[in-house]
């Protein structure tokens, strides 16, 4: 982001765009990825209510997976799971793959 | 049609906070802002005004709640003093950054220790570098026309800063004085509607206050700050001539009594300039001549007008109710020389701290100011560049 | 209280992207406390891990209206907000039906803002004050607090030679503190059991004066656990007796959850970082104290339902 000038930004340290957070992408912390079992997994969204970052997908009601470009890896989730449906994976594995 | 009243300077600005109607007031008792609160406090009781008055636990809490009810989005404000504005001091500088447009009567006294009930300007001084505007008052009129001014001059979209309206206490706020009290209608008028500008009861736009703000802006939000400082300087005046329409008073930055008959000086804040008024008058009976520039407007420092004010005078005694320790002379002291430093042709400037804690400053203090001033325009010679007034060896 | 899957429907109030530690208790807690909402809110927070994380300018976590003023003066920042909309409200100038929350950490609730939130509930401002409490000041460095227990290892409590216990003295007990000032709504709950949470939250938002909810919140960096373990230990310090859940409603105590059989309060110690010392021989004396201080707690909260003897 260009850094803006004392004239272009509101007054006061004001924010006024609510929840701009979004557009900082924490996934980059991560040094372990969950991945779901979808077939062990049951969608009792406790992974969900239990995530610090707002990070699981959920779409009716459904377990969809991750967010990565914000799930940070801290593992609450996999920890969380009882049906075992969640496991931390070394990041650098993906980091290889996706090379 | 304006009624005349006798009232103290306390009295008088619970009257014109009764007058200015604001939405929420927070404030906590301290001698001997007490009247204020516990006058303006009848009047909510009374159901006179809308106010939701909030009685909190302590001064620190009464700047914060008044932080909280202007950012909210209503007219907020609130008073104290001494180690009351001591305790709100973090949260008087959050409330200029905030640009919160919070007015607050300060009736000055010495800031502890050891502890004094009595009148400097150590308070409100202290508080010159916080962000807000700084109006002193010379007797209780004052007190009331510059609580007044001061909602229309703090909301005003290129300032939005908030205002300290700073009146002697004791002197000021526990003295019966003649006031002119406009009509309610008057008042509501000139002040007319707060319109917020972001304000956090707006669901739909919901705005954060208060983020963490690093290296990388903070220093941006510092630069508004000082511009809207300056944009106040005509502001100010602005609002000094609308208020002269209603009321019939004339407001500037700078106060100017028997200025352009003499090139000797008096520069001073608040009730001593009484004093001065009534030393240059009997002085001028025997024929010694010598002029105030009353500085009503501290913050921002209106040093465009004073410099002009002080063109072609030979000597100023600047007079400052407070110390400003280890620095070279008192806060009034300094900016005025500052102000002169460009001029070619300036004159001798020396500096009296007086009136500390309560200490009396009599017409006979003044004379004195006077004789010394007499003698450097004969010899040019400067004894005492800072002197104590009224202290004993 | 909504299911789970009735909840995720809801809108999150508090976005990804914020910059609190993997793992942290705080944004759980907040999470649970906005999706039991059911009115709009504005958030107030004191300063601390929360703040800091949530709001580096030019960035925002929050999606609703929010203020952060100082340290110790949430409640106080919060009653002025809350005036504020009880008079337009009056003036009949707002409409909407709003309910107002402070999140605050034990530093800014239990120590520096104690006074403020104090005046706050003793002026009846109908707001919810939730503290969040992570036993010591996280954001500056894990020093003790008074919420810090016995026995724990912060940065100005370290266990020496000379001090091998580490904090000597126990913590201050808040909820009580709070429950004293005879406000309407007052709970202690752990975000491991979010029902509980939730539903203490929608009561404390139902009552038309103060609430408060002491949250037990993990914290991995300065607890010195593995951050996937912060549900296990919210869990085990409501299974352990050492944060009991339960509430006050109009001054009647109520025992929320009672664990089918408690567990040693060892399992607590041992999973963090922060106790590690307490578990060598010399502080068998502190772990007595500390067993000691929960049992009498646990009795006199009985008491207090009114399912003990006195």
């Amino acid at each position: 982001m260009k850094e803006k000038g004392w004239k272009e930004i509101p007054i006061g340290g004001l924010i006024l765009e609510p929840g701009n957070a979004e557009k900082y992408l924490t996934g980059s912390w991560r040094t372990f990825r969950p991945v779901v079992n979808k077939e062990k997994c049951t969608s009792c969204l406790l992974c969900w209510i239990y995530c610090p970052d707002d990070s699981i997908i959920v779409e009716d009601e459904q377990m969809k997976g991750f967010r990565y470009e914000h799930c940070k890896g801290c593992g609450i989730c996999k920890n969380v799971c009882p049906f075992k449906a969640i496991e931390m994976v070394e990041e650098s594995k993906y980091q290889q793959i996706e090379k | 049609m304006a009624t005349i009243e006798a009232m103290t300077g306390d009295e008088v600005a619970a009257e014109a906070m009764r007058q200015i109607n604001p939405d929420v007031v927070a404030a906590y008792p301290i001698t001997p802002q007490t009247e204020v609160v516990q006058n303006f406090s009848q009047s909510v009781a009374n159901g006179r005004v809308k106010t939701e008055m909030i009685r909190v636990e302590s001064e620190h809490s009464a700047m914060s709640a008044c932080v909280g009810a202007s950012a909210a989005g209503v007219r907020a404000m609130t008073a104290t003093c001494a180690n009351g504005l001591a305790l709100m001091w973090e949260i008087v500088y959050i409330a200029a950054s905030y640009r919160l447009p919070i007015v607050m009567a300060v009736a000055n006294r010495a800031l502890s220790g050891p502890i004094n009930i009595h009148c400097d300007h150590s308070d409100s001084m202290g508080a010159r570098d916080s962000g807000w505007i700084q109006l002193y008052s010379e007797n209780c009129q004052e007190v009331y026309d510059n609580l007044i001014q001061a909602v229309k001059i703090a909301e005003d979209k290129s300032v939005l800063l908030p205002v300290m309206v700073c009146f002697d206490g004791f002197i000021i706020s526990h003295a019966t004085e003649r006031v002119e009290i406009l009509d309610d209608e008057k008042v509501k008028n000139f002040i007319g509607e707060f319109k917020p500008q972001y304000p956090l009861l707006d669901l739909n736009n919901p705005v954060t206050y208060g983020p963490l703000d690093l290296f990388d802006y903070y220093f941006e939000h510092k630069r508004q700050q000082v511009e809207a400082m300056e944009n106040a300087i005509s502001v100010i005046e602005k609002v000094g001539k609308e208020y002269e329409k209603i009321s019939g008073r004339k407001y500037e930055l700078v106060e100017k009594y028997n200025l352009e008959a003499s090139d000797m000086v008096i520069i001073a804040a608040g009730s001593t300039a009484g004093t001065i008024k009534a030393t240059i008058d009997e002085l001028k009976e025997k024929g010694i001549n010598v002029g105030l520039l009353k500085i009503r407007t501290f913050r921002p420092f209106p040093h465009v007008q004073i410099r002009d004010a002080l063109k072609d005078k030979l000597c100023v005694a600047v007079m400052d109710r407070s110390a400003s320790f280890g620095a070279r002379g008192g806060p009034i002291f300094l900016e005025i020389r500052s102000t002169l430093y460009e001029e070619k042709k300036k004159p001798v400037v020396v500096n009296y701290i007086y009136g500390l804690g309560g200490r009396e400053t009599t017409v006979e203090h003044i004379k004195k100011v006077v004789d010394n001033l007499s003698k450097i325009k004969k010899t040019g010679k400067v004894d005492r560049l800072i002197d104590y007034l009224g202290v004993r060896e | 209280m909504p299911s789970l899957k009735e909840l995720s429907h809801k809108k999150e109030l508090l976005s990804r992207g914020h910059r609190l530690c993997p793992g942290c208790g705080a944004p759980i807690i907040v999470r649970q406390v906005l999706l039991a909402a059911d009115k709009p809110v504005i958030v107030a927070c004191p300063t601390g891990c929360l703040e800091v994380g949530t709001t580096i300018y030019p960035y925002t976590a929050w999606k609703m209206p929010w203020i952060h003023c100082a340290f110790e003066n949430a409640a106080a920042t919060l009653s002025g907000v809350e005036t504020a909309y009880r008079a337009l409200k009056k003036q009949g100038k707002i409409k909407d039906d709003i309910r107002f929350i402070a999140f605050g950490g034990d530093g800014g609730t239990y120590d520096i803002g104690l006074q403020s939130l104090s005046g706050a509930l003793e002026r009846g401002h109908r707001m919810l004050y939730v503290c969040y409490d992570n036993e010591a000041y996280m954001n500056t460095g894990i020093q003790r607090s008074s919420a810090s227990p016995l026995g724990a290892h912060t940065t100005t409590t370290p266990p020496g030679k000379a001090i091998p216990a580490g904090k000597t003295e126990s913590r201050k007990n808040l909820t009580e503190i709070v429950a004293a000032h005879n406000i309407p709504y007052v709970a202690q709950a752990s975000p491991g059991y979010h029902m509980d949470l939730m539903k203490k939250v929608q009561k404390a938002l139902s009552v038309d004066g103060p609430s408060f909810i002491n949250v037990f919140s993990p914290c991995p960096r300065g607890w010195r656990y593995p951050a996937e373990k912060t549900i296990e230990i919210a869990k085990l310090a409501v299974l352990t007796g050492f944060w009991p859940l339960y509430e006050v409603e109009n001054g009647k105590y109520r025992i929320t959850y009672k664990p089918r059989k408690k567990r040693p309060l060892r399992e607590f110690l041992e999973a963090q970082g922060r106790f590690k010392h307490l578990l060598a021989e010399e502080n068998k004396p502190i772990v007595e104290r500390m067993e000691k201080e929960i049992e009498s707690r646990e009795k006199e909260l009985m008491i207090r339902a009114g399912e003990g003897e006195k």
